[in-house]
């Protein structure tokens, strides 16, 4: 399974022109929300292969910027490249074909209440008129990945929220995107389920080198991400050795619409910003 | 709720007139380019249509059974209530069947399109439909919108027929008037004029009924409240502009007619 999603994983990424094209540029970015600033100036870029952590306290934009950066709102100043398309200007119909390869999990799962949990994996597949035999196969070869292949004919009320929130993540990979976009997967769920999804966040990064930006507002989350991966040896996620940190996670943190930091994790830990200290402690 | 200044009211009135008009064009539009939902359309049908058909056959028959009693009360100082039959079938197929099918399918259908979208807007299940690569207004509005006109067409013929039913049961029970009389004057009484005005009044209703529900249910804001906001506003607005519609239509087949 892990294989398989990994081989589809590098085939999209081969078809690729110019692989050392950023995959996400952010530029200057800004909304208003009424009155209110939202967003401020906001520019950073996401490089192929890359896992960017969104990390801020709540309200301060961070599900905005994914919507923007998905084409779902259109910022008032500034231009989002994603792909190489500029995704601000962009018509919706364009953007329908856009998104065919980009993957989101929402804040609070958004699965379709009236179909079964195998109908909202195989949505996707279902639009695009693949064949009944193929569509049960690879919802049962997402569902598997998230641990959850018996949970096809339920649906969405019976599940828990951490299984709602595994699903919303088999529903965003079944189609093997480039771009994965996690609004804070692991909001309002308890430390043991947050972990798990936190495990598959990494299971999908490692095996498949898939492009993502995942927000959240708990730091434990982000350390997790920056300093764990998965053995495929073991089916497992470990820390890596001797407080080693993955190259390919970097971060991004926002306070009130304005980008505080953005770097590595490195620069993160032994960053001097007065904020930012009192924040990560 | 908040008073604001004329200018605000003005603004946020024409960006909502705005909105309506390129959802309507939008909706109306996306059926002649691919994809199409067609199951969607035919869920809808029987939904909307088949749903509708219990309320509707019984208003239109209780509608016709009442408009026969009291006619026969007015008719009958004229000395003429052999000719409730014309009254009840010239009232029903012209006025009473299509504004009444209109104002109940609204009451039934508008609200629950509001709801069903506006749950979908406020738990952002639009936005998944948007990120998933499919369009809300082509997957949810455009079905809804053809299976209401479509539907609504046939539920008024049939809300016509039960009225007249229900007049000739009140008339051959109570008043005593000959059932062949009653069904050949009602018959007489209907010109190609007042059929054609009559069936094309639910046309111009399913097109308000469905664009106001999804209209409302598409700009839902304010979780589980605004969704019950959206719901109310959906059946009052739909409702007062059937009624206004109506009113036009009649007065355009009028001057088309001369009846």
């Amino acid at each position: 399974m892990t294989a398989d999603l990994a081989q589809s994983g590098s085939a999209t990424l081969q078809q690729e022109p110019d692989s050392q094209e950023p995959i996400v540029v952010v530029d200057d970015v800004s909304i208003i929300f009424d009155v209110k600033p939202v967003l401020q100036n906001i520019s950073f870029t996401v490089q192929r292969g890359e896992t960017r952590i969104i990390l801020g306290p709540a309200g301060g934009g961070k599900s905005v910027l994914m919507k923007l950066v998905n084409g779902l709102l259109k910022p008032d100043t500034g231009s989002i490249h994603v792909f190489g398309h500029d995704v601000s200007t962009m018509p919706e119909v364009d953007l329908f074909k856009l998104r065919s390869r980009i993957g989101m999990v929402f804040q609070e799962s958004a699965l379709f209440d009236s179909l079964s949990v195998g109908d909202n994996v195989a949505y996707r597949l279902h639009e695009d008129r693949v064949s009944e035999e193929e569509v049960h196969s690879r919802v049962i070869e997402a569902l598997q990945f998230v641990a959850l292949e018996n949970t096809i004919d339920k649906i969405p009320s019976e599940l828990s929220g951490g299984m709602r929130r595994r699903v919303s993540i088999a529903r965003a990979i079944i189609t093997h995107p480039d771009l994965i976009l996690y609004d804070s997967p692991t909001g309002g769920l308890d430390p043991i389920t947050s972990t798990t999804i936190i495990d598959l966040v990494i299971k999908q990064r490692d095996v498949t080198q898939t492009t993502s930006l995942v927000i959240t507002h708990r730091i434990q989350d982000a350390y997790l991400l920056a300093r764990s991966r998965f053995n495929t040896q073991t089916e497992k996620v470990e820390q890596i050795p001797n407080n080693g940190i993955d190259d390919s996670t970097k971060f991004l943190v926002l306070n009130e619409g304005k980008v505080v930091f953005d770097g590595t994790t490195e620069e993160l830990v032994h960053s001097n910003d007065p904020w930012l200290k009192e924040y990560l402690s | 709720m908040p008073f604001v200044s004329p200018e605000i009211f003005a603004k946020q009135t024409l960006a909502s007139i705005q909105d309506y008009s390129i959802l309507s064009w939008r909706a109306v539009s996306n059926l002649f380019t691919r994809p199409r939902y067609m199951a969607d359309i035919y869920t809808q049908m029987d939904y909307i249509g088949v749903g509708s058909m219990p309320i509707v056959v019984l208003t239109g028959f209780f509608t016709g059974c009442v408009l026969a009693l009291q006619s026969a009360t007015s008719l009958e100082a004229f000395g003429s209530v052999s000719l409730t039959g014309n009254l009840v079938a010239l009232s029903m197929v012209k006025e009473l069947g299509p504004v009444l099918t209109g104002l109940m399918v609204s009451g039934r259908n508008a609200s629950g399109m509001a709801s069903e979208i506006g749950s979908m807007k406020v738990t952002e299940q639009i936005d998944a439909m948007r990120a998933l690569g499919t369009d809300p207004v082509r997957k949810l509005v455009t079905p809804r919108l053809y299976a209401t006109i479509f539907m609504l067409f046939f539920l008024t013929i049939m809300s016509d027929a039960c009225g007249i039913a229900g007049g000739a049961l009140i008339s051959i029970a109570l008043l005593g008037l000959n059932g062949s009389s009653y069904f050949h004057n009602s018959y007489r009484a209907l010109q190609y004029g007042d059929v054609v005005q009559g069936l094309a009044k639910p046309l111009f209703s399913g097109f308000i009924i469905a664009t106001v529900g999804c209209y409302f249910g598409m700009n839902t804001k304010g979780g589980t409240q605004g969704v019950g906001k959206a719901t109310t506003q959906a059946v009052v607005i739909s409702s007062v502009f059937i009624i206004i519609v109506d009113l036009i239509v009649t007065r355009a087949m009028i001057g088309i007619f001369g009846r």
